[in-house]
Formats: C-alpha cells, structure tokens, sequence
C-alpha cells in the first residue's frame, strides 16, 4: 500500500509537470498578449520594456524554464490584473471565502442528494421517485446562474427575507448572506447525487443479498442503509468526490451575482486580460486538487469494496 | 439410459426447446415497450428531433430575420412566443436552436462514449500499468480549462474561416475532449469492483479473454450509472457551449442555441420574462424525456427486475 501510495504521489508531480508544460505551449499559442492594448496602444520601444521586464521577449523554452525554477522556490510570479501583489498573495486573499462557500454547498448537496436518491429508490416508479427524477433534472437542466436570478427576485427582491449579497466579514455580521449563495450552488450537485443515488441503488436492492436480509426480518431502513448503499456507494464516491475541488475553487456566476469576493472571477478574468501568472496558477492548482480527488476516491473504493485491488495481481 | 456415472454427459439437457431462447436485447425491448413513461418520452425525443431536422419547413420566419418595430414583443397571435430585443420571431429561434443544441448534445455523448468507454473499459479490466497510464491521461485532462482547448482549435482552424460551421466544430470538439472523463471514470470504478465477482472467474476457467469478459459479463452490468452520465452529459453539453459562447469562443450570432438564449435572457429577467421561459422549458422538456428514457432503459435491461413485475 505504501508503494502504492507513493507510485500515486509520483504520479501526481507527472500529472503537475505535463499539465504545466501543456498550458504554457497552449496559453501562448494562443493569438492575443497580456499588454496587447487595442484602444490606446503601447509605444513600442514602452512595450518592449514591459515585455522585457516579464520576460516575454524570450524563446518559450526558457520563459518556462525560468517559471518553473522560480515556482520550485514558491515563487509563482505577479498578476498582471493585480499588479500590486504576488499571484499567491491574491489567491491567499480570494481562496478561503470561496473554500467556505463550495465546502457548505458539498455538505448540503451530498445531504440532499443522498435523501432524495435514496426516497426515489425505495419508493421505486411511485409518485415521490416521479417528484425525484422531475424535480433533479429540472436542478440540473436549468444553470445556476439562472436559478441564483430567480432565488434573488424571490426572497430578497420581492419577500425581502434574505439580503441581496455580500460576504460575512466575521465577527457580528449577519450570516443570513450566506444561504443564497450555498443553495444555488448546492442545487445543481446535490440533483447530480440524488439521480446517482437512484439508480444505483435500484440496481442494488433486486439483488438476492437484499431479499435474504428481508426475510431474516431485518427493518427497512437497516436493510437499505446497511446493506443496500454500500453496495451502490462506488459510482457515488465516483462523481460526489470531484465535486468538492469543483466547488472549492469558486464559481464565476454564484460569485458575480452574490457579490462573493471569492476566487471564481479570477479563472475567467485570467483568460481575457491573458494573465500568464494567474492562468498558471489556477490550473496547477486546480490539477493538484483534482489529483488527490482521485486518489482519495481510488482508497475509498477499495474500502467500500475491498475485493478492488488497486495493484498487484486481480484473480 | 446408455449413459454411465463415470462420464455425465456434456450437454445435461437433451430435449428440445419450447421457443427460441429469448436474448437480453430482446427481452429488453419487449420491457421498454411495456413502459408507457418510457415510450412516450422516446416520442417527444423524436419530435424534437424532427423539429431540429426540419426547422427550415417548421418555422414560421427565419431565425436571423428581423423587424425592428415588431421588437420586444409579448407573445401573440402573430409571433407565438413572442419576439426578442431586435424584432426576431421567438418561436423560429427555438426550433433552429434546436439544431445547435442538440447536435452539440448528442455529438459530444457520442465522442464522449466512444472515448470514455474504450479508455475505461481499458482501465478497468487490465489494471495495473494500463490503468495508471490511463489514469493520469485523465488527471491531465480534467486539469486543462475547455476554454484553452477552445481558444487553441480556433487558432488552429484560423485562415480556413471558409469552411462554414467551424464554430460549431471547435465547440464539439472541445466539450468532447473534456467530456469523455465522467464516463471513463465511472466504467473504470464499477469495472474494479466488478471483476472481483464469481462469475468472472468462472467465464476466466472456461478461456475467456480479459475483453470479451469486459464486453459480456462486465459492461452489461455497469450500465445504470453509465445511462445517467450520457442523459445528464447532454445538458452538461449544452451549456458549455452557451458557456463559451458566451465567452465569445463558441457559435457566433446570429445563429441561435437554447443555452445562448437562456444566458442572453438574464438582462431582461424583470421585464421580457419570456425570453428566459420558453428555451428553458424546451431544455426542460427535452432533459425529463431523456432522463426517462434513460430511466426505462436503465429498468429494461435489468432481468432481475423483470421477473418481479
């Protein structure tokens, strides 16, 4: 296991090492540069002297070269945006409020999910699985930024229960801010979970382990919670997992609309303003997260399941 | 009895059989036909898909047609649904939004199956080095933005601007490239646990390769959460795409799709509310039927379920 797991960690340096390199052959191949002004253009000999200072002016082996060796010594170099502080300062800044966000919403969708998923499989082709499968696919049809409209027109523009935005600064202030944001962020996931739920769990109780479990009189809720969901649980762990570095890292529209200052507007703001520095940074930090997702959910399903060999010989 | 105790016979049944052994496709189709949810679901599939077909004969205006004075207006009796903010028929931008919409959906599910099935099947049923070359393949992908894709396969078609739909292309096959990972990872993870099971190791004793166990045994019996992934992706699809174009990387106006109809609505959400309504429902309408479907199929296949019924 410990072999393993360090095989994994190695991977992930891979995985971080070939992400960095593709994202800088493909971010400058791109037409269009960070101080390309197309209304009040640069003097050239001006901009040649900021292309020089960012080291733009080189071959992009080197260019690379030199963001590696200094990101190796915790140096992801400055925005372009936000010139006046390091790329790890902003990200330090604008980070934890959206962590807090996306960790509220994946325990409120994974709690949803999980008790509609699982009412809709019980109560297979009733009404409430009808209700389930209606009201998911509607979370999922309809995008978030759509739903985060129509829940600010309700209960802060029209009932007037909720404030309109912002963020908890600590201390005193009113939380009531947060509800909001966290629903409409949860809905979409949680839609996701309760029609994973569903059908695997479906599946699961026509099996024959589940009838013996009956007709040995166990109560229902002992059978579906203690023998049926373990045994549904691996396409779960499957898509809840990669939700929480989905959600952590910010969502551009949730965040616009709520007035979040969290880190989602940075990934979209990056790509126009060709942000190199910032581009880079989300994305390693964004295969960092991911990696270890998929590490965790590999473990996990060998706990779930522990037939699953992840390495040595299989039967 | 011509048979002796020290050499049973291969074939233990001799007579013959009252009908031809029924298959599991078969036996599937006659299920799904039985499910009237199902089925009329499939229909408005058809229809809608019909309606992205034949949206030149369908609608009653063009999509790009304009008239100005006519814009901004509630739906009446000469423009059913309405028109939008420069004076185009609402009704005949749904039904060619249907063209966009769906052909992202559906093409991007089928690069994405095509992808994700052979690398998980792959993974899952090989293990070992395959899976975690196969495996890191993923990470990398799922690291990289669509955008970056997006914007890269604009650059690479730029000077061929001829080629009329390249907008199209670029979308699809970026969303395709990020798309296959779902499906890849939940085959991959039920293939694990899957081929720990008995009766692999039985189809193993009788000379079975790794792939026709995957093919026969395994993938038969992963297929609930892989129906989810391709009816959920297609939405997914869909507003990607508005996504980009919205970024300005997808389709171009005039050319209209559900999720760029919806996402243009936002600013008119107090007034017109109409605009934001219709494509959402059709998106709506469109989803419910597929998850239906799925849902049937999903019920089809199982044979346990059929015995019960």
């Amino acid at each position: 296991m410990v072999v393993y797991l360090l095989g994994r960690l190695t991977g992930i340096l891979v995985v971080f090492t070939i992400v960095s390199m593709l994202a800088f052959v493909l971010m400058h191949s791109i037409p269009g540069g960070p101080f390309d002004e197309e209304k009040a253009p640069l003097p050239p000999a001006a901009k040649e002297n900021i292309l020089h200072k960012y080291g733009l002016d080189r071959p992009l082996y080197e260019q690379y070269g030199l963001y590696m060796w200094s990101a190796l010594h915790g140096d992801f170099g400055i925005s372009f945006q936000s010139p006046t502080e390091t790329v790890v300062q902003l990200i330090a800044r604008a980070w934890p409020t959206s962590m807090q966000l996306g960790g509220m919403a994946v325990l409120l969708a994974a709690s949803i999910g999980l008790t509609a998923g699982i009412l809709a499989a019980v109560h297979q082709n009733t009404w409430i699985d009808y209700v389930v499968t209606l009201v998911s696919t509607l979370g999922i049809t309809v995008p978030n930024f759509v739903i985060a409209l129509w829940l600010l027109l309700v209960f802060a523009v029209g009932l007037g229960w909720l404030p309109t935005g912002g963020w908890p600064s600590g201390g005193d202030s009113d939380f009531k801010a947060l509800i909001l944001p966290v629903v409409t962020l949860a809905l979409g996931p949680s839609a996701l979970v309760a029609r994973y739920t569903r059908s695997s769990l479906v599946e699961v109780l026509h099996a024959e382990y589940i009838r013996t479990a009956r007709a040995k009189g166990l109560r229902d809720h002992a059978v579906v919670l203690g023998h049926a969901l373990k045994n549904a649980l691996i396409p779960l762990i499957t898509i809840l997992l990669p939700q929480i570095p989905n959600l952590i890292t910010g969502t551009i529209f949730v965040e616009v609309i709520f007035r979040v200052p969290g880190l989602g507007k940075f990934f979209v703001s990056s790509i126009y303003l060709r942000d190199y520095p910032m581009i880079m940074a989300t994305m390693l930090l964004v295969a960092t997260l991911w990696s270890l997702t998929y590490l965790l959910s590999d473990v996990l399903y060998t706990v779930v399941d522990p037939r699953i060999r992840l390495f040595g010989k299989t039967t | 009895m011509t048979t002796t105790v020290a050499a049973p016979p291969l074939i233990a049944r001799t007579e013959t059989l009252a009908r031809p052994p029924s298959t599991l496709w078969r036996d599937a189709m006659r299920r799904f036909s039985r499910n009237k949810l199902a089925v009329g679901s499939l229909a408005i599939v058809a229809v809608l898909a019909s309606m992205a077909i034949f949206a030149d004969l369908l609608s009653p205006a063009r999509y790009d047609f304009s008239v100005l004075v006519d814009a901004n207006q509630f739906p009446n009796g000469r423009h059913l649904l309405g028109t939008d903010g420069v004076g185009r028929d609402f009704l005949s931008r749904i039904i060619y939004g249907a063209r966009v919409s769906l052909t992202v959906g559906f093409s991007v599910q089928a690069m994405a199956l095509c992808i994700g099935l052979t690398l998980g099947t792959l993974a899952g049923s090989f293990g070992g080095w395959l899976d975690y070359i196969i495996m890191r393949f993923v990470e990398v992908f799922t690291a990289v933005p669509i955008w970056l894709f997006a914007l890269f396969l604009i650059s690479v078609w730029r000077g061929s601007d001829a080629i009329s739909g390249a907008g199209l292309i670029n979308v699809i096959l970026a969303i395709g490239l990020i798309g296959w990972i779902d499906i890849c990872r939940l085959t991959r993870a039920q293939l694990l646990s899957l081929r720990e099971k008995e009766y692999v190791l039985a189809a193993t004793a009788l000379g079975a390769t790794r792939l026709q166990i995957a093919r026969r045994h395994l993938l038969p019996n992963a297929l609930a959460p892989l129906i989810i992934a391709v009816t959920l992706g297609i939405p997914t699809a869909i507003f990607t795409e508005a996504g980009l174009s919205f970024l300005g990387f997808g389709i171009n106006d005039p050319l209209p799709s559900w999720g760029k109809m919806i996402a243009d609505s936002l600013a008119y959400v107090r007034v017109y509310w109409y605009l934001g309504l219709f494509p959402t429902l059709v998106l709506a309408l469109t989803m419910l039927s597929f998850s239906f479907v799925g849902d049937g199929m999903r019920d089809a296949l199982d044979p346990r379920l059929g015995e019960r019924r």
